[in-house]
């Protein structure tokens, strides 16, 4: 083909002032989509100076002039170009003119560094004329389906037609037709017509989340974005792609014609489903939660959420949820009123007290809730003289890894090198994982994972080691020795992302290794990779165990043992959460008396004597902390279920009916009336959380880093067991969709668990001698189960992996606690 | 059948082998997929993801691209009537017309017996030549009437054989490279310094 | 005239060439049948010109290439010297991308060249990765061009086996892996930052500019040369006998010959190597030596004078010299040497639909403008010569084609309309020019032949306003 001429410029059109009424509207959605960049003085030396329709406006060295029109309030259209990926100047609508070296030129904005004293127009008469094209062009094959499309009043093609377009169409030809919609996953659906192709979401499929699984097909005008026959978009981050359409070509199965945008009402708030703690905002129509959509917080999420993060909203109207309280009578549990249950309540505590002492009551959980129902519990647990509190239930870490160096996820994401000591991030923290699969795609940092098996991040890392499980700390040892890595390890800059890779592991031997690690490489930061929303919070506001002679499953032994007369969960469920299943159940029989505090009816609840109500995230505010120690707000949107309460709410009027025993008649918490209360009582009494008050917080949407007290790891020893007559050793860990009960009631979610189910290596399924699929015995020293078992390469020799709490057929019967490692022996059925 | 074959995968593998990044075999190899089956199966394009490590997704986002990849059955012989201008000044539009009266099928389809598939093609750069038309991308200029009914006739009785392959084979040679006289080919990360031969004088 | 009663090439393995009386740079063995051969070249002095450039240093070989001006052939005229300068320093590996997707329409020599001198065009790109420094050299061929791949496989095998390609070339430290590369249909790989994409395995979509030379970031981000199958062919005669040999042929600006297609309404049309700068339209189109004269006795109507995608000239630009600058103060382009004759029996907007159907065909869908626009032109045209068109329709191609190319679009003067030239080139609101290619010949075609389509239109009704006396708000 031909190329090679150049354009030619034309003198400078004279400046025009647009609809700024429109252009503000449009500016204020793009907010909504979590585009907006922080804005931030830039360091003289990243400044430059450019002259942008007349003003001078401060950019940003090697930023594009889109980018610094955005930020500086000069709105330029747009529909391809996203801040968070790589511009593609696919629509053409960013057409501004620039002064060249021979005139003006008309250029793409998106594609266009700044340049020291550039002069950029945005709303020339040219410059108009092309945008009303360019939205001509769009809307020539868009169908004007918008009063039955979810996108309508919050579309940027609308609202850019509207406010940049010609107001008229002059196409008279048959409009492109394809099969609408088609579901291109459980949660996605997709109406090619509606598309204008300008590649966000396959970019972020591609580029962000690593799923390349939809794609462009075919050419010109018959380009489709489309996924392989018979090969859906499974991606844990699948939403993202919707809410970055700028049309309803694709559309979310949970909310598809749920509501019209100007019914929504909305708040911004703080994801607590896992601890990474991603922005949102939280949607609601007619007092029913509908909708989470990402807010772009550069220190955090950048606008991106997980599946299970956005979508679990659905549980919150399910039939499980708890709408009042219960307590537990010869005909099982029935509901009752909040003064007979908190009677009832109070009254097994003070037996209780008065039969075994505080020592006899323990509290499990809180990792769910906000920081001020967490505070609220622990001062309970304080007044009532109780050492016996976790936040975790044995599959996490001990809580002096919080006082550890601490790295921000930001620190961790520019780091030289990140050291990966811990859980699979795509499945437990997976927007964690995103902000580290870029740091490693866009060549900032290298990953150095230590693990027993192929991770989601291992197709990322520079290094990954397998080891056998149980032996992290060995790996670590040989990994220092090695001169490669050594090597890289003292550049410097190193961030240590420290969890629980292996359920059926001890956290001991974790606890070594990151030991062995922190003494071999001075100066490195710590980020904990503990999975729960709030469990930073919970352990750093009064919900840790003393000692690990108080911890989750110290407390669960104490029960199992009889030594426990009130187990009181707050919002923990110990049965399908303890590693050790039946550890579990054995302290749900010895435990004379069960108190619960839930939003869902769970396993373990019903076991409970008493349960209370709990309000649901998006029903109370409050403030949480994430896994780097960021607190920030959550907001309520709806009016709590039924008679539910929040948590801290419950704690109070429990400890005023318990009485002398907990608060006496000068307690603080007596005072409170509000959660803005609790939220100030923790920022005046809490070391590290001083100046966090609530009117602080409502200002700093980013959340504000809490300093935690320097601690150092407990010293830790356990046997090395050697395999005697077991040959593989188990992997337990979980995945993003599992039974949990926050995800099995959200309908949409429901389905996307995967069964319980053993993998091992190929090699060794053919050296057992049975087939794929066919179930197989698989036996510990503690116990037996049966299990399909099925082989996959990301597994290695030896070693047997299960997920974690897939329920039938559980794998978690065959775990003990008190030993480090899990071997087992398969045998055929 | 689909999946490429034992002796294709060897030339697969040949193949990736001579690009620094293996994605670039993806053309190649869908060229070779295509001429094992006569079209581009959804199998082949799994395996051919599976070889270079992409997803099926992409192999078909890049196969679908371009036109020579053919998705469905096809027939033996694939004629492209070209009809851009110097073709349809020199009557390219009455040889299609009469290309659809012979094989007694509209363009884009095939022959019921499978033999014959008949579409509207671009510029072949032969323009000189027009109006032309391609069996299988081998040329055939200055066609008539009367020498396409020729054509058809000879693909027909297999007089074409030897200098037709079936649609799919893009050359009836390929391309050699001896392991003695092979360079290593690296990938370019890993490529430091100039080549021996350069003198690489100080910026 | 019937097809069969036109002239044929004396040399009927070479389809369409016809030599003259003229320096042959590139088409020297187009004589011999077996001219793609090993032993044929090696006998006609072939590789000469890479053990020349070996004997000397690469910069000093880049020097030679430099002096002698040798301008890219595949549209863009760029000096290739220049270009291969483009490499930053320091940087490593790069890379050779020989860009043979010939697929403009019109365009006819890539393909000749090899087909039947494969040798010449690997002995060209040998000595450009010398002079360059260029690691491995990627041979992109068009995937119609089934043919030419047997050529030029069966070639590289032989230089291969002969020690002209791979490890230590002709005993010296020079080494290179050339690859046969096979393109699979999509006109817009041409371009050569979508060549360099479909190369990485991608859909052939143009990349971004800036950059705007792949010399700094080519193939896999790495410095890499793409030149044109015609422009490395030329390399072994400079190489050989030394620049001056070389601009003593054709102009100082732009030196040497170059390969030209004649089509259409000619009566001998045909692939001729002329001289740069001395040849005018009226010269192809009519002259003995080449295309000699319209068919039939017909009148000359139009002419495309530089492939598909240059705007129209008319029998009023014959005298304008085939030459680069004068064809763009004129109107329109020389692009990639390639005139295409229409003459008086040519139905215009028919003639004029091949192409945009062409152009909008091939888009690659990237840009809006020629994604949407491209197609709706060609919904337009085709409409109208189908006879269900209105006059409401020209104002929209031309409405449309402002949105591809804001302002003046180019085109040529006519004297019987009246009209003056607007110059090349246009401006553009895409990434490359595909979707400028789709408007160009019909813009042309409605701009130089209104009447034509104003016989095949509807006239609308003039619109009679309803009689109100209220102002309409603004």
């Amino acid at each position: 083909m031909t190329s090679g001429t150049d354009e030619v410029p034309e003198d400078a059109d004279v400046l025009e002032e647009v609809e700024a009424d429109v252009l503000e509207d449009v500016a204020a959605d793009e907010r909504e989509e979590g585009e907006e960049l922080e804005e931030i003085e830039p360091p003289d030396s990243n400044a430059v100076v450019i002259n942008m329709n007349g003003k001078d406006v401060v950019a940003r060295k090697g930023e594009t002039v889109i980018a610094a029109a955005l930020r500086n309030d000069e709105y330029i259209p747009h529909f391809c170009y996203h801040p968070r990926m790589s511009p593609v100047g696919m629509c053409r609508q960013c057409m501004v003119e620039i002064e060249g070296p021979r005139g003006p030129m008309m250029v793409v904005s998106c594609m266009t560094p700044v340049a020291e004293d550039q002069v950029v127009r945005t709303a020339t008469d040219e410059v108009k004329r092309a945008q009303e094209g360019m939205i001509e062009l769009l809307l020539a094959n868009h169908p004007l389906d918008c009063p039955v499309c979810d996108k309508g009043g919050e579309c940027p093609l609308q609202d850019q037609a509207f406010s940049h377009g010609p107001g008229e169409s002059r196409y008279v030809e048959q409009k492109r037709h394809y099969e609408k919609p088609i579901p291109i996953s459980d949660l996605v659906y997709l109406d090619r017509e509606r598309c204008i192709l300008c590649d966000r979401c396959t970019r972020f499929a591609d580029e962000v989340a690593g799923d390349p699984l939809i794609h462009f097909i075919s050419r010109g005008n018959n380009t489709q974005v489309m996924t392989f026959p018979d090969e859906p978009f499974v991606s844990y981050f699948s939403g993202n792609v919707v809410q970055i359409c700028p049309v309803g070509a694709l559309t979310a199965k949970p909310y598809r014609f749920k509501a019209r945008p100007w019914d929504l009402s909305q708040r911004e708030s703080t994801c607590t489903t896992c601890s990474v703690g991603c922005r949102t905002v939280i949607q609601s129509s007619r007092d029913e939660l509908l909708r989470y959509q990402g807010v772009d917080s550069d220190p955090v999420n950048w606008g991106w959420l997980c599946d299970r993060g956005r979508f679990n909203f659905e549980a919150i109207n399910s039939d499980h949820r708890l709408t009042t309280p219960m307590i537990k009578t010869e005909a099982g549990l029935v509901e009752t009123s909040w003064r007979g249950a908190l009677d009832a309540a109070a009254g097994l505590i003070n037996d209780a007290l008065a039969g075994g002492g505080a020592e006899s009551i323990a509290l499990l959980g809180g990792a769910r809730g906000t920081n001020e129902d967490a505070f609220a519990w622990a001062r309970l647990a304080d007044a009532i003289g109780t050492p016996n509190r976790d936040a975790q239930l044995g599959d996490g870490l001990p809580a002096e890894i919080l006082g550890l160096d601490r790295a921000t996820i930001d620190e961790a994401a520019n780091a030289s090198t990140i050291v990966l000591l811990g859980p699979d991030l795509k499945e437990e923290l997976p927007v964690l994982y995103l902000r580290l699969r870029d740091a490693a795609e866009k060549g900032r940092s290298r990953i150095l994972e230590f693990s027993a098996t192929d991770s989601g991040m291992t197709p990322y890392a520079w290094k990954s080691i397998r080891h056998e499980p149980g032996t992290q700390h060995n790996a670590v040892v040989s990994a220092l020795a090695d001169s490669d890595i050594a090597e890289q390890l003292a550049k410097g800059d190193v961030v240590v992302v420290a969890g629980r890779s292996n359920l059926a592991d001890s956290a001991d031997v974790t606890v070594a290794a990151l030991q062995k690690l922190l003494a071999g490489v001075q100066g490195a930061k710590v980020l904990p990779a503990l999975r729960r929303g709030n469990v930073v919070g919970a352990l750093s506001l009064g919900l840790a165990p003393a000692d690990a002679d108080h911890d989750g499953l110290a407390i669960l032994q104490a029960a199992a043992d009889g030594k426990i007369e009130v187990l009181i969960l707050l919002g923990a469920d110990p049965l399908n959460d303890c590693p050790d299943a039946d550890l579990a159940r054995r302290a749900f029989a010895g435990a004379r008396r069960i108190i619960a505090v839930d939003t869902f009816a769970c396993e373990s609840t019903q076991h409970a004597d008493v349960v209370f109500a709990a309000a649901a995230y998006g029903e109370k505010a409050g403030t949480t902390t994430n896994l780097e120690g960021r607190v920030s707000t959550v907001g309520q949107q709806v009016t709590a279920t039924g008679t539910s309460r929040p948590d801290w709410m419950i704690a109070i009027e429990l400890g005023l009916k318990i009485g002398d025993r907990s608060f006496g008649s000068d307690h603080p918490l007596r005072g409170v009336s509000t959660v803005d209360d609790l939220t100030d009582m923790i920022a005046n009494t809490v070391t590290g959380f001083a100046g966090l008050s609530s009117s602080t917080l409502v200002q700093q949407t980013d959340g504000v880093l809490i300093e935690s007290p320097s601690t150092s790891l407990p010293e830790v020893s356990f046997a090395e067991a050697g395999r005697v007559s077991y040959d593989y050793r188990l992997v337990v860990s979980r995945k993003l969709y599992d039974r949990a009960v926050g995800t099995q009631m959200s309908r949409s979610l429901t389905n996307l668990a995967s069964a319980s189910v053993a993998y091992v290596h190929p090699l060794d399924l053919d050296g057992l001698g049975v087939a794929e699929g066919d179930d197989v015995k698989i036996v510990s020293a503690k116990a037996a189960t049966i299990l399909p078992i099925r082989p996959d390469s990301a597994v290695p020799r030896g070693i047997l992996w299960s997920p974690f709490n897939q329920g039938s057929g559980n794998i978690e019967d065959i775990i003990d606690w008190r030993s480090a490692t899990t071997d087992v022996r398969i045998e055929r059925v | 059948m689909s999946r490429l074959s034992d002796h294709n995968v060897i030339l697969a593998k040949e193949i990736i082998a001579r690009y620094p990044k293996q994605k670039s075999a993806l053309i190649p190899l869908v060229h070779l997929s295509q001429e094992q089956n006569g079209y581009v199966t959804e199998d082949a394009m799994r395996h051919i993801a599976d070889m270079i490590d992409v997803t099926p997704a992409e192999v078909y986002g890049t196969a679908s691209f371009y036109e020579m990849f053919r998705f469905e059955p096809t027939g033996k012989y694939l004629i492209n009537v070209c009809g851009t201008l110097s073709c349809s000044l020199m009557g390219a539009d009455s040889l299609m017309h009469h290309a659809e009266q012979t094989l007694g099928i509209k363009a884009g389809a095939t022959t019921d017996d499978g033999l014959i598939t008949l579409q509207h093609a671009e510029c072949q750069a032969a323009c000189t030549e027009a109006p032309t038309l391609q069996v299988n991308y081998r040329h055939r200029y200055r066609v008539t009437h009367e020498s396409f009914d020729q054509l058809v006739d000879d693909l027909r009785s297999g007089a074409l054989d030897t200098e037709i392959p079936p649609h799919g084979t893009l050359g009836r040679n390929r391309q050699q490279i001896p392991a003695d006289r092979a360079v290593a080919v690296q990938a370019p990360e890993d490529v430091t310094t100039g080549p021996a031969w350069i003198q690489v004088s100080p910026a | 005239m019937t097809v069969e009663s036109r002239v044929v090439s004396p040399y009927p393995w070479a389809p369409g060439f016809y030599p003259g009386d003229r320096p042959e740079i590139v088409t020297s063995r187009f004589q011999y049948e077996d001219g793609h051969t090993l032993d044929r070249y090696l006998a006609t002095g072939g590789y000469e010109g890479l053990r020349a450039a070996l004997a000397e240093s690469p910069s000093d070989v880049h020097e030679v290439v430099k002096n002698s001006t040798l301008l890219g052939r595949g549209g863009a005229g760029f000096p290739a010297g220049v270009k291969w300068g483009f490499t930053p320093q320091g940087v490593w590996p790069r890379y050779l991308v020989v860009n043979g997707d010939e697929s403009e329409p019109g365009t006819y020599k890539d393909r000749l060249l090899m087909e039947c001198d494969p040798h010449q065009l690997i002995e060209g790109s040998l000595i450009a990765s010398y002079a360059a420094g260029l690691s491995q050299g990627f041979l992109y061929i068009r995937g119609e061009m089934a043919l030419a791949h047997e050529r030029v496989a069966q070639a590289l095998n032989d230089a291969y086996a002969a020690g002209y390609i791979g490890k230590n070339i002709l005993g010296t430290d020079f080494s290179i892996d050339i690859v046969l590369h096979w393109g699979a249909g999509a006109y817009v790989v041409g371009e050569e930052t979508a060549l360099i994409e479909s190369l990485e395995g991608e859909r052939g979509m143009p990349r971004l500019k800036p950059p705007f030379f792949p010399a700094a970031v080519g193939l896999y981000g790495m410095p890499t040369i793409v030149n044109n199958v015609e422009t490395l062919s030329n390399l072994p005669f400079i190489a050989r006998e030394g620049s001056e040999a070389y601009t003593a042929i054709g102009t100082p600006t732009s030196p040497g010959t170059r390969m030209i297609a004649v089509s259409g309404h000619v009566k001998r049309p045909g692939v001729y190597e002329i001289v740069n700068g001395s040849t005018t339209f009226r010269d192809l189109i009519f002259g003995d030596d080449f295309a000699q004269g319209i068919r039939d006795g017909n009148e000359l109507k139009a002419f495309v004078p530089g492939g598909g995608s240059a705007p129209w000239f008319l029998p009023d630009q014959l005298d304008i010299p085939f030459e680069g600058p004068a064809a763009g103060a004129a109107g329109s382009m020389l692009g990639s040497g390639a005139v295409m004759v229409m003459d008086s029996t040519t139905d215009i907007p028919a003639a004029a639909l091949t192409l945009v159907q062409f152009y909008a065909h091939e888009s690659c869908g990237k840009c809006v403008p020629c994604r949407e626009g491209g197609t709706w032109l060609y919904r337009i045209v085709e409409r109208i010569v189908a006879g269900h068109g209105t006059d409401a329709d020209l104002e929209t191609i031309f409405e449309v084609g402002q949105t591809i190319c804001p302002g003046e679009m180019p085109h040529a003067s006519s004297e019987r309309l009246g009209l003056d030239a607007v110059p090349f080139p246009y401006k553009m609101t895409t990434i490359c020019f595909v979707g400028p290619s789709a408007y160009a010949p019909i813009h042309s075609a409605l701009t130089l032949f209104p009447e034509e389509f104003e016989a095949l239109v509807t006239k609308r009704a003039d619109r009679r306003p309803i009689p109100v006396t209220a102002e309409v708000p603004a």
